[in-house]
């Protein structure tokens, strides 16, 4: 799991047909002092997150059990909103 | 997954017979103002993509979740057809113009 912020939303019509119903954001990741750490990437939400919010995603195949579909070529998903980051 | 625009399609003959049906499309890799980068891939498409199209690719083991390309030798797959960017932040758009 890594840590990023929501910087924006892509809108795409026509997708795979599993994900009709799920908003895809640009995640820039970043690490737990809020500095960025490597390029955007986009991820599905799954949780409702918005622009300028900090959020904890996962990648790689798992990305795509929060979703309530069998199979869905997901490699990265938010699954939760962060309130604070205590160090 | 990353941004992508398809430059070209990949034509080829002889294949892994789980293949056979593939559309093999090249997609080269866009950062936030549809500038190209350097890297692409080659990815199996899911959606129906044509040439000179903005899209999303999953890539990794994640890219064998579709029906076709389930139990596959892929790792790239086309997943979505992008309308629009929506940049909210908008700092992060000219962050990029300057590098």
């Amino acid at each position: 799991m890594f840590l990023g912020k929501v910087i924006g939303n892509v809108w795409a019509t026509r997708k795979y047909s599993a994900l009709d119903s799920f908003k895809m954001m640009f995640v820039q990741p970043i690490n737990y002092e809020h500095r960025e750490t490597g390029e955007p990437i986009i991820a599905v939400d799954t949780v409702g997150a918005g622009p300028g919010e900090i959020i904890i995603y996962i990648t790689a195949s798992e990305a795509v059990i929060p979703l309530p579909v069998d199979m869905a070529p997901v490699d990265a998903s938010i699954v939760g909103i962060v309130d604070t980051i205590n160090k | 997954m990353f941004l992508g625009k398809v430059i070209g399609t990949v034509w080829s003959t002889k294949k892994d017979e789980n293949l056979v049906g593939a559309k093999f499309l090249i997609v080269k890799q866009l950062d936030l103002n549809y500038n190209e980068k350097e890297n692409f891939v080659v990815a199996v498409d899911s959606v129906g993509a044509g040439e000179g199209e903005v899209v999303l690719v999953a890539t990794g083991s994640s890219s064998r979740q579709t029906e076709f390309t389930k139990n596959k030798p892929v790792d790239a797959v086309i997943m979505a057809i992008v309308d629009k960017l929506d940049i909210a932040l908008k700092e992060y758009l000219s962050k990029q113009e300057v590098e």
